[in-house]
């Protein structure tokens, strides 16, 4: 699907968004549902942060670390990838402070939720820079770069460009599955639609509208990702000159 | 004082498991010299010049780089496996040109010859780029330097290669069957900018090659190799004017006999 049609439906879905808010059954929902929806955006954008900055470092420590940081590593991704991802947000938030440690549930929300995508993320990484032809590896050598310069200036660069479609996946995921934090008192945009339903019983207006902001969510994200790519592959994907 | 040779395999040996692709090695390359290795597909001359690029570690022997082991490193006046510092030092003095090419298809032309010269060399970008246009123009390619490499055809891709190769200033340049992935037709620029460079720089160059006529006009000495060994060598003229040995007379044969 082009980039064109994406932005065609983002186009439409805020649209409809719009019109509908401006229609009385609707309107009075929307302030509620915007305040969800901004935790909700919060909440995915930080947490993605966290998914990266973890997929990539253990990515790098399983490939190339020295062995108690690459099992530490393991350990990590096995961990988070092995478990769902309800029940970490549920063990960060009513085990931990059993110990003595006890956070606010917003970053244990981003923790959990940047955790556990990480631990996908990491294998996302790590099979994008061995899908690097070998040949590049040793053209480096021949070079006498050092293996740091090889990794930064040649193999990720390569690696970034087959990792961008699957982190996409991954993102939209994460911001799915920012709807599993109101069961640790944050009010999501799920949970606001929720709330606004036992009280008022609009099923149709709040959950319509509801839909539409969260397919607006993932558009904008997946936009972002095809733009990236587009510009990532610049040179890897073109055809020959005329 | 004889000078040092340029490269020494002194009785190098290369194993995968229970196959030996190099036996008990011996071979010297002067200063300058230029030495085509030939020889049958799996008789390891292809390995020879990986292990001399660092690509291959070896089983046995070492490697002398004008004098000094590449492959190991002194210590109490003993040899010791190399460390990654010891041997990038030494190896900055080879350079290698591969069959595949090998350039970063991410970079143009001109940011894959600048890019070593500047994190591994230091140099400024200024300086680097003055030095990557003087070999583009070189090889034929200054009106290229912006291409991708997949713009470019093959030929033209390995002229790139190879102005990569030299902006590194290495004193040995290893060419691996580098004409080997290339149309027919684009064989002969990438063999004339061979030449051009055998002509105007001063390098000592190693070639595995099936590009017999190319080895008997080019080259100093031929080496062909059998099973892991130097069967014969000697001057071109020798080499193919009159083989001594019956492997030798054999494999010529069969690869003049396909043209």
């Amino acid at each position: 699907m082009g980039i064109r049609t994406l932005v065609a439906m983002l186009a439409a879905a805020l649209a409809v968004i719009g019109i509908l808010a401006t229609q009385a059954g609707y309107s009075l929902f929307m302030p509620g549902l915007l305040q969800g929806a901004m935790l909700t955006v919060e909440i995915a954008v930080l947490g993605a942060l966290l998914a990266l900055v973890m997929g990539v470092l253990a990515a790098l420590v399983r490939l190339y670390g020295p062995a108690p940081l690459r099992w530490l590593a393991t350990v990590y991704v096995e961990i988070f990838r092995g478990t769902s991802a309800l029940v970490q947000l549920f063990w960060l938030f009513f085990v931990l402070p059993q110990f003595g440690v006890s956070l606010d549930a917003f970053p244990v929300a981003v923790m959990a939720l940047g955790l556990n995508v990480g631990a996908y993320g990491s294998e996302v990484v790590r099979g994008a820079i061995l899908s690097v032809a070998r040949g590049q590896w040793e053209g480096c050598t021949a070079l006498n770069m050092s293996r740091a310069q090889m990794l930064r200036r040649v193999i990720l660069p390569q690696a970034f460009v087959a990792m961008i479609p699957p982190w996409g996946n991954l993102f939209i995921e994460l911001l799915k599955s920012t709807s599993l934090v109101s069961l640790i008192t944050l009010s999501d945009l799920a949970f606001k639609a929720q709330q606004m339903n036992q009280n008022t019983f609009k099923t149709i207006p709040i959950f319509t509208l509801v839909l539409l902001m969260y397919l607006a969510m993932s558009l904008v994200l997946t936009i972002g990702m095809r733009l990236l790519e587009r510009r990532a592959s610049a040179g890897l994907a073109r055809g020959r000159a005329a | 004082m004889t000078e040092q040779p340029m490269v020494r395999f002194e009785n190098v040996s290369k194993r995968y498991g229970a196959l030996t692709v190099l036996d008990g090695l011996d071979l010297e390359i002067a200063r300058g010299e230029k030495v085509s290795v030939i020889g049958p597909s799996g008789s390891g001359k292809t390995t020879v010049l990986r292990m001399l690029m660092t690509l291959e570690t070896i089983n046995d022997g070492v490697i002398w780089v004008e004098g000094e082991p590449l492959t190991h490193m002194k210590r109490n006046g003993k040899l010791v496996p190399a460390d990654l510092a010891h041997i990038r030092r030494i190896r900055a003095k080879i350079g290698m040109v591969f069959q595949s090419f090998n350039l970063f298809p991410h970079m143009t032309a001109m940011a894959n010859c600048i890019e070593a010269p500047m994190t591994v060399l230091g140099m400024k970008r200024a300086d680097a780029q003055a030095r990557a246009a003087e070999l583009l123009d070189m090889v034929g390619l200054s009106q290229k330097k912006d291409h991708y490499p997949s713009q470019l055809s093959g030929g033209q891709q390995q002229r790139v290669a190879i102005a990569r190769a030299l902006a590194m200033r290495p004193k040995i340049m290893l060419f691996d069957e580098v004409t080997s992935a290339l149309d027919p037709e684009l064989v002969g620029e990438v063999l004339q900018v061979i030449r051009q460079i055998g002509r105007e720089h001063d390098l000592t160059m190693l070639m595995v090659t099936h590009q017999m006529g190319f080895a008997k006009e080019f080259s100093d000495r031929v080496c062909f190799f059998y099973q892991g060994k130097i069967c014969e060598q000697g001057p071109p003229s020798e080499l193919f004017g009159a083989p001594k040995n019956e492997r030798t007379r054999q494999f010529l044969h069969a690869v003049l006999e396909a043209g």
